[in-house]
């Protein structure tokens, strides 16, 4: 079974992030949408919790959220990838399920 | 009518959620009715005047040039807390260009952000006779 978690919250206001990269399986997917795209970003508080998960873990952005925010992409956690829309539908279609950490 | 000071506390990241839109009309309400108004932002509030937001790609309305014309409404004093933007490995460089024109200096434009440390702000926020937290 692979999962796609979906993190929609801020991880400096909500512990969704942290919860979700505590409890993803090995082989499980995370994307980051609305404000939770912004737990993307390096330099941050949070970062080292991303960046550490990511040997197991795949993690995507939604590349639309980080532009409505004024985030760069060339300013994200190095192995992060941006996804679009069509991208979001794919990994819905690639895992057998999906996980919402709202 | 007496003057009132007015802050307003914005705390949440734009389009999330509701609360920073919803802020940006009180605030132009507050101006409106000639009272003093100050802005903060603080924790994911900081992402609210990130400078180059687009969004098109989210089919929703980019409020953000509208923190631009405060200045217009004579609000002049946007209050960002340092530790805030420090957390999220962000510096003024990444913020809005947000202004004001001084009218008693030959409507020099002036800066409207004020980057203060967190003591700095309690004391701002000490001052006030009514603070709203969005």
């Amino acid at each position: 079974m692979s999962t796609l978690h979906t993190v929609n919250k801020s991880p400096f206001e909500r512990d969704s992030l942290s919860s979700c990269v505590r409890l993803a399986a090995k082989g499980s997917a995370i994307l980051l949408i609305e404000d939770g795209a912004l737990g993307a970003m390096a330099g941050t508080e949070h970062s080292d919790m991303l960046a550490g998960v990511m040997k197991d873990v795949s993690v995507y952005v939604l590349g639309p959220d980080l532009a409505a925010r004024g985030m760069s992409e060339d300013r994200i956690i190095d192995g992060i990838q941006v996804v679009d829309y069509s991208g979001f539908v794919e990994l819905t279609a690639k895992h057998d399920t999906c996980q919402s950490w709202l | 009518m007496a003057t009132k000071k007015f802050m307003f506390i914005n705390r949440k990241a734009p389009y999330g959620t509701v609360y920073a839109l919803e802020s940006l009309e009180v605030v132009l309400i507050g101006a409106a009715f000639e009272q003093d108004v100050s802005l903060a932002f603080v924790g994911d509030g900081v992402y609210q005047i990130a400078k180059g937001q687009s969004t098109d790609g989210i089919g929703m309305k980019n409020f953000s040039p509208t923190y631009k014309a405060l200045g217009d409404y004579e609000i002049t004093k946007l209050y960002v807390e340092k530790e805030s933007l420090e957390a999220r490995g962000l510096t003024l460089d990444d913020l809005m260009d947000l202004v004001w024109e001084d009218e008693d200096d030959d409507w020099a434009e002036k800066p409207s952000i004020r980057l203060v440390s967190s003591a700095e702000l309690a004391e701002v926020f000490d001052d006030q006779d009514v603070v709203l937290s969005f």
